[in-house]
């Protein structure tokens, strides 16, 4: 056992520090800090910077673009990049699609999709859940009928994040009806341009059009975007859902968030002369939510340190998502406690990047309540956390 | 130790739920919501027919008795509604400073008029720094000639928009936090030095930040006693409080029943998800939460009600109001949770009440506030 970082390990943090302190954009870090909408630009200049240093895509394998760092130097990585705003790459290419790819997909297909993912040239979004198939993603509708070396594709997907900017999308269709619902999953790549399909904005509680439902009505797709074998797409679908748990803790963000609420803390007056750092109500709070993150950050290292020796991660990692995803909503809470009666006015149009008007409460207060309504969405999303504890109940405990 | 309702507040009960039916259902409150003012003329003008803007003022003002038990059961059907009229910022916060500390003169100017639907009013009582504390006043008054002169800024005056008069709290003796000093002033919301910064509230309500410079005011816009406004300036506070607890009592209620509704209905592994014991726990602890709202908010109304202390009183509204802000939490994040994705949506009404229900929590002084003024009162 041993959780210092090595010389080596310390000089890495220092290059990853320079580096960030260098090459992230003084314009999106401010944004960032501001609480200021970033747009896609924003999203694919970074990454190309990042794609330009090498640094993209940490968890790829290295003949694909990865970096080949060990676990710690990943989290190093990620906690610094966190420090700074830095934001990560959009997921669905990423984390999401890419690691299907590489594992599964043909060489034609790495070649041809991957290299844009990592450069930030094409943009992904994930076609999964439907109407009728949440929790029990395996029940799901959308057909894919083979006719000639096309696949034609009908049915609804929803809560597909982002799709108005994306290029392509990563769908799970169904292409037997006569076997057990798992077994009759494929998974399929669709160019977004191919005609018959259309996107329809859902508005969230927080007033953004940030998921859409997605309609297709005929769709042709090459067979050739077929990833791995017909039928076999719910094991796919499973592996990149451990993916997506894994990632999902978000440790360094919510430590750095940590930090920002504390240094909010000390100069949010707390209406009798002092300051809310001062209020031990609020104090004790921020400590308990502080000993939780580290709680959650050793479960997260020992998962990692656990892949690092040739496992991988396994059920355990419901853990990180729901206890990861509790401690980004709660932290959600203390940031609008913060706020006070500025976490109540609705003007999103403040933080859009083009505003010039009059500020109304200080230092992002009146998004606070925004983000609170939206990060609902991480209980849910991802496998919600209710499904997590039937993993856990069920692969773990044995029940 | 009776808990029925009165005659009267069954009428009153019965009047309210005829009107959402008629005139309240979710697609109209969102156009009323997105029209110009933000709430309904004709709504307002209903209200004052219906006799609804008369509860908050006593028998003497021609009102309804202003009885905290009478406005707990029209605002927790208002809160199944979500009705976004601004009832209380007007009759509740403004008609009640008027009522307990305007002269004879004030009252009969003002409270038929408010009580016909024809006033609307607000209460600029917090400030940037001020966070809950009433007495945290910085906005000054001085006198000058037979005038006074208001300077500083109120933060999100519910109804600032749309009111005809605001009452602004000003310090005219004393130091920032001192609970000695701070006055009241009617001011129009047309006098000059007057500006207003006016937007929407997360949960569709209107409010402003409004700035006062050099704001010249008639020595007959002071309510009340100069420099004694304090203790008023609590209870009628804590009136609004019981009301909009009351209002989370309904709102609560609706997101409890609509969730159960949901868990019956909708279908997930080839079973309605309500069959599932985790889930059922999960509600039956959101009915729990709802049942002790509304019993700490009915208890707060009662003591609001009786002959107690001015202390005692404040202390059953804080314990309400930390009570329910922690029902809000629960119940409020488990109906979402329950709902899924669709509920953080636009479309549905639970992501509304859910909003509604969060804003709840943070007016008036959110629950941590109100446990430690419960510790120290």
């Amino acid at each position: 056992m041993d959780a210092a970082f090595t010389v080596e390990e310390l000089e890495f943090q220092r290059e990853v520090q320079e580096f960030l302190e260098k090459d992230f954009p003084k314009d999106i870090r401010s944004r960032v800090e501001q609480r200021v909408h970033l747009g896609k630009e924003d999203y694919v200049r970074w990454q190309k910077i990042l794609h330009k240093q090498g640094w993209a895509a940490p968890n790829w394998p290295v003949e694909h673009g990865g970096t080949g760092w060990s676990p710690v130097q990943k989290y190093i990585f990620a906690q610094e990049m966190a420090k700074v705003g830095a934001m990560e790459p959009v997921a669905f290419g990423m984390k999401m699609v890419a690691p299907v790819i590489y594992t599964y997909g043909s060489e034609e297909q790495k070649q041809r999709f991957l290299p844009d993912i990592l450069a930030s040239n094409v943009w992904w979004c994930q076609g999964y859940s439907e109407p009728n198939a949440g929790s029990d993603l395996a029940s799901l509708k959308t057909t894919a009928v083979r006719d000639g070396d096309h696949y034609v594709v009908n049915g609804t997907k929803t809560w597909n994040t982002l799709g108005q900017y994306a290029d392509w999308i990563f769908c799970l269709v169904r292409t037997d009806n006569t076997v057990k619902k798992q077994e009759g999953i494929s998974f399929l790549l669709i160019d977004m341009k191919t005609p018959g399909i259309k996107l329809s904005p859902i508005y969230l509680i927080d007033g953004t059009p940030e998921v859409n439902e997605v309609y297709f009505d005929n769709v042709r797709v090459p067979a050739e975007n077929l990833i791995g074998e017909e039928n076999k797409g719910w094991t796919y679908a499973k592996v990149l859902l451990t993916h997506e748990r894994t990632n999902i803790a978000g440790v360094p963000r919510s430590k750095t968030r940590l930090e920002k609420i504390k240094a909010l803390a000390a100069r949010t007056p707390d209406g009798s002369g002092g300051m809310m750092s001062d209020d031990p109500v609020f104090s004790k709070k921020i400590a308990e939510t502080e000993i939780q993150v580290l709680a959650l950050e050793y479960a997260e290292l020992r998962t990692l340190a656990a892949v690092s020796t040739g496992k991988a991660p396994g059920p355990e990692s419901s853990i990180l998502k729901i206890v990861g995803t509790e401690a980004t909503q709660y932290l959600d809470e203390l940031f609008m406690e913060l706020a006070a009666l500025h976490s109540l006015p609705y003007v999103s149009e403040q933080f859009q990047a083009d505003f010039e008007g009059e500020m109304i409460g200080e230092d992002g207060a009146a998004a606070t309540a925004l983000h609170y309504f939206n990060n609902r969405k991480q209980s849910i999303f991802g496998g919600s956390n209710e499904i997590q504890k039937n993993i856990i109940s069920k692969a773990v405990l044995g029940l | 130790m009776d808990f029925s309702y009165s005659d009267e507040q069954q009428m009153l009960l019965d009047s309210v739920q005829k009107f959402v039916q008629r005139h309240y259902s979710f697609d109209d409150r969102k156009l009323i919501i997105e029209s110009d003012t933000g709430f309904s003329a004709e709504n307002w003008s209903l209200f004052a027919e219906l006799g609804w803007l008369t509860v908050p003022f006593k028998l003497e003002d021609d009102g309804f008795g202003a009885l905290a038990t009478d406005l707990m059961v029209l605002m927790e059907e208002f809160g199944k509604a979500m009705v976004v009229e601004p009832f209380v910022p007007t009759a509740v916060l403004g008609g009640g400073l008027v009522s307990e500390l305007g002269n004879s003169q004030q009252k009969a100017d003002l409270i038929p008029q408010i009580m016909e639907g024809q006033l609307q009013l607000a209460a600029g009582l917090s400030e940037a720094q001020s966070r809950y504390n009433l007495a945290n006043v910085s906005c000054t008054a001085s006198a000058a000639g037979g005038n006074y002169v208001l300077n500083g800024k109120k933060v999100v005056v519910l109804n600032g928009p749309a009111a005809d008069k605001i009452i602004v709290s000003a310090r005219t003796s004393g130091e920032q936090n001192d609970e000695q000093g701070i006055s009241l002033f009617l001011v129009d919301a047309g006098a000059s030095g007057v500006s207003k910064q006016s937007y929407t509230n997360i949960d569709g309500h209107r409010a402003a930040e409004i700035t006062l410079s050099n704001v010249s005011v008639t020595a007959d816009s002071l309510l009340g006693e100069l420099g004694g406004a304090y203790g008023t300036i609590v209870s009628v506070t804590d009136k609004a409080t019981l009301a909009v607890c009351a209002e989370a009592v309904g709102a609560l209620d609706s997101l409890l029943t609509k969730t159960v509704e949901y868990a019956k209905t909708r279908k997930q592994f080839g079973t309605a998800i309500g069959s599932f014991q985790a889930l059922q726990h999960r509600m039956a602890d959101m009915f729990i939460e709802c049942q002790l709202a509304r019993s700490i908010t009915i208890m707060a109304a009662m003591k609001l009600d009786s002959d107690d202390s001015a202390q005692e009183k404040s202390k059953a509204v804080s314990a309400a109001k930390a009570r329910v802000g922690k029902a809000i939490r629960k119940v409020g994040q488990d109906a979402v949770q329950l709902h899924g994705g669709i509920g953080i949506t636009e479309e549905l009404d639970v992501g509304h009440f859910f909003k509604r229900v969060t804003a709840i929590e943070t007016l008036f002084g959110n629950s941590d506030f109100h446990s430690t003024r419960f510790a120290k009162l």
